[in-house]
């Protein structure tokens, strides 16, 4: 007797993008912070219009370091890049190479970050211009830091035998992470930094 | 599809011990901090939700038994402001949410044909540190130092300035513990429910609970940083000075609101749309028919979801906003009953074109139907500017929100505990006593609540601890507190049919309900790997509409913890995974995680400190272990 029989033997062990897991997971997390985000600038300009000046008896923040910081992240995302690719093909060489450079990349804007906060010429405790602008910027410095703390783990792993492809699927998205992360600094630049100047 | 020789006997009982060794739950103490088993977590949630339900439910009847009587000196008033708020606090956040993600943790992997829920070490840290966080709001109850400002907990009265101490940073920690466990319980159900479906379980076969199920998920997802958001400023405006809150420093007390409630209206739906889906799986068994309309119920749990969204303004309509924007929140507030309005008729018509049989379940299910309907027209009178403004504060609103979440949420949450609790432990619980049971807590409840209609027209404000007797408000609270003590009775027969059928209950058998999903195709109470071969599913109604000789795949390895994962429209085969084994790293990380919390609400110094065993616990957590 016999019976009908779906075989997944030939299947893959794990899957980039949508199609495996670990993207539903990260996609997941990515909203939802990306929603806490959302709420954070909702909350800085429902504040912004209750007053008549912006910021309030503060000078405005300091513009060159974020915007430095800013262009470093948009070059990180070409290492970034390369290894999403390497990673895709499993080539574990191009993964530590490039994964070492994304790291260094992560170091830096968390480096320049820490500048960032004396430019802000503001602290938290001020007003609640400063407290809003404060947590902006800290909830996304909290992304920077982890994401670099991250890419040394996942360095460390890349040198750790087998590279199975699963670890390879973890690479590629924490370059899906690390876009996720740059991009979100965009709105909260032209916020921190632009909005006081332009409204 | 491939055809297959039938699996010997032999080869069969090898499948299963190696599936046994496989997924084994580990034992011991440690074992115990340890299990990543979808099934042992969703058991535990379930208990745990229940007994903050239950320490929640003591605290009501307490405040009943001072308000019984006017002037009444049984509780003081700062004692029964502690009551108010815990009552309200547990209620909503460490059971209401908890349970309906206990639930779903342990039946959507049964229900999709799944070995497990996705990211399983995420689910155990997500327990535990919402059993952490419940722990932590009830020791401050025990210490005199409870949150005393309301389940909402509106500022400036939670501000600084009004509430020194520590009560209110309570309030806002313990918010955050339940959205971490609660968002990673979100994540992991729309990872299950969308990649892990058993083949030829495409989305238009989908159980209608776990429907629900997924768009509760998204909606915890798009919900709760908003609360996390208004509590995490609050605790930043008490500990650290900021001024979210303080209007002096340019801060504002509504957007609090906005953001508080901007979450806390659908949290309602987060706790009310489950319960819909535990309605149409008892209403198709117990009628024997496909329910009615399934795509339109479908349909009415999406719109229920984005409708959510957009109602939460009806809370604030005492706060002197524009009336242009009351309008358009009355209107929205109004739309919402429509998809309610499509469920009841298409539940309705399936009980009237099946054969029902009336047992336990199926009683709660009646229940919720009558008790809802009065629920949900007391919302769209409240949905009307003018009846708000002279009822808002009012009994009104407690009998109202009583009306929809104990009656449109617990009624089905309790027939869903009698129909899957077969399920669940193996055996059945009595339907006498459940019919017992079901008849208490309806009288109860109704002669409870639906007095304080009365008594909120008359003007009785909410939370307050007495009330003068020439108010004329004592004998509707005296039936109030007697519909109370019926209501612990019924809570009392409902614990005493549970304790005593999981000791000494009759078999339940595989299928005693002649149920439709997946989950009584297996054995109760599961194994650990829940199916021996995942199941090919060939209909909507995957019991009813299997062949004589199931399809089932075949390829998945038994020698570890493999599953499949499928595409997310017709649920093909996509490719495989290895599930993470046990480990006591979820729960180093979420004791990390607690003691963060908790020491955030004495000093900031505890980000810092926090750091690095942070880091830790998560590398020791994520660092691979996996074989060649």
């Amino acid at each position: 007797m016999s019976r009908a029989a779906v075989d997944v033997s030939g299947l893959e062990d794990s899957a980039f993008g949508h199609k495996g897991l670990i993207w539903w997971g990260t996609v997941g997390y990515m909203v939802i912070e990306g929603s806490m985000f959302l709420i954070v600038f909702v909350a800085y300009f429902y504040l912004r219009l209750r007053e008549s000046v912006w910021p309030p008896s503060l000078p405005n923040p300091d513009v060159f370091m974020p915007t430095v910081n800013l262009l470093v992240m948009a070059v990180s995302c070409l290492p970034a890049h390369v290894v999403k690719r390497a990673a895709e093909r499993c080539d574990i060489h191009g993964v530590r190479r490039w994964l070492l450079v994304l790291t260094v990349f992560a170091t830096a804007t968390v480096v320049l970050r820490a500048l960032e906060y004396p430019g802000l010429n503001c602290r938290w405790d001020d007003n609640a211009y400063a407290s809003v602008t404060w947590v902006l910027l800290s909830l996304h410095t909290v992304h920077l830091a982890t994401d670099m703390v991250d890419s040394y783990v996942l360095l460390a792993m890349a040198h750790r035998k087998p590279a199975t492809r699963k670890r390879f699927v973890d690479f590629a998205e924490n370059s899906l992470y690390w876009y996720f992360i740059v991009t979100a600094f965009v709105p909260i630049y032209l916020t921190v930094y632009w909005a006081p100047r332009w409204l | 599809m491939a055809t297959a020789d039938a699996i010997p006997a032999d080869e069969e009982a090898r499948i299963r011990v190696e599936l046994e060794r496989s997924w084994a739950v580990p034992r011991g103490l440690i074992g115990w901090l340890s299990v990543v088993d979808h099934r042992s977590i969703g058991r535990r949630y379930l208990v745990t939700a229940f007994v903050f339900f239950v320490l929640a439910g003591v605290l009501a009847a307490l405040m009943r038994i001072q308000l019984a009587f006017p002037e009444n000196t049984f509780l003081g008033p700062d004692l029964y402001n502690q009551i108010f708020t815990i009552h309200g606090t547990a209620m909503m956040f460490l059971f209401a949410v908890p349970v309906m993600d206990a639930m779903a943790i342990y039946l959507v992997p049964l229900m999709v044909g799944a070995r497990n829920l996705a990211f399983p070490r995420l689910n155990t840290y997500s327990y535990f540190v919402y059993l952490f966080g419940g722990v932590m709001l009830f020791v401050t109850l025990l210490l005199n130092s409870a949150p005393d400002v309301g389940w909402f907990s509106y500022v400036p009265l939670a501000g600084p300035d009004y509430s020194p101490g520590k009560r209110a940073d309570f309030w806002a920690q313990l918010i955050t513990f339940t959205e971490v466990a609660a968002l990673a319980v979100a994540v992991e159900i729309v990872a299950t429910v969308f990649k892990m479906r058993a083949p030829g379980m495409s989305l238009n076969r989908i159980p209608l609970f776990v429907w629900a199920m997924l768009v509760m998920a998204f909606m915890v997802i798009f919900a709760m940083p908003a609360v996390v958001t208004s509590s995490s400023f609050l605790l930043l405006d008490r500990l650290v000075g900021t001024h979210f809150y303080n209007p002096a420093e340019g801060g504002d007390a509504l957007l609090f609101q906005h953001l508080f409630w901007f979450f806390g209206h659908p949290e309602v739906y987060i706790i009310f749309v489950p319960a819909l889906g535990m309605v149409s799986a008892i209403i198709t068994t117990f009628t024997g028919r496909p329910v009615v309309g399934y795509t339109a119920m479908v349909l009415a749990l999406v719109a229920t979801g984005f409708i959510g969204f957009g109602l939460w303004v009806h809370h604030m309509f005492t706060t002197g906003l524009p009336q242009l924007g009351l309008t358009y929140f009355t209107a929205a507030s109004m739309i919402i009953a429509i998809p309610s309005g499509v469920q009841i008729f298409c539940w309705i018509a399936s009980l009237w074109r099946g054969r029902p049989r009336f047992h336990t379940p199926l009683l709660f299910v009646l229940g919720f139907i009558a008790i809802f309907v009065l629920g949900g027209l007391s919302g769209v009178t409240l949905a009307s500017v003018p009846f708000n403004l002279q009822v808002h504060d009012t009994y009104y609103v407690v009998a109202h929100f009583h009306y929809v979440l104990l009656g449109g949420a617990v009624f089905p949450l309790i027939g869903g505990i009698y129909y899957w609790f077969p399920k669940i432990t193996g055996r059945l619980m009595s339907d006498a006593l459940g019919k017992v049971n079901f008849w208490v807590l309806f009288i109860g409840f109704n002669v409870t609540f639906f007095p304080m209609h009365f008594l909120g027209v008359q003007g009785m404000p909410r939370r307050v601890y007495t009330y003068p007797a020439n108010m004329g408000w004592g004998t509707l609270n005296l039936i109030s507190t007697a519909g109370a003590a019926l209501l612990v009775l019924g809570g009392a027969v409902f614990l005493y049919n549970v304790v005593r059928s999981y000791s000494a209950g009759p078999p339940a058998g595989d299928d005693p309900w002649r149920g439709d999903s997946l989950e009584w195709t297996i054995s109760s109470p599961p194994p650990v790997y829940n199916f021996l071969h995942i199941p090919v599913v060939e209909g909507r109604h995957a019991a009813w509409d299997r062949s004589p000789d199931p399809p089932v795949v075949t390829g998945l390895r038994t020698d570890c913890r493999e599953v499949l994962v499928t595409a997310v429209m017709d649920a093909e085969p996509d490719n495989k995974v290895e599930f993470p084994s046990p480990t006591i790293w979820p729960f180093a990380c979420a004791v990390v995680t607690s003691l963060f919390f908790i020491g955030s609400v004495f000093t900031p110094w505890a980000v810092p400190v926090a750091v690095a065993p942070l880091a830790v616990t998560l590398i020791g957590w994520f660092w691979p272990k996996e074989r060649r």
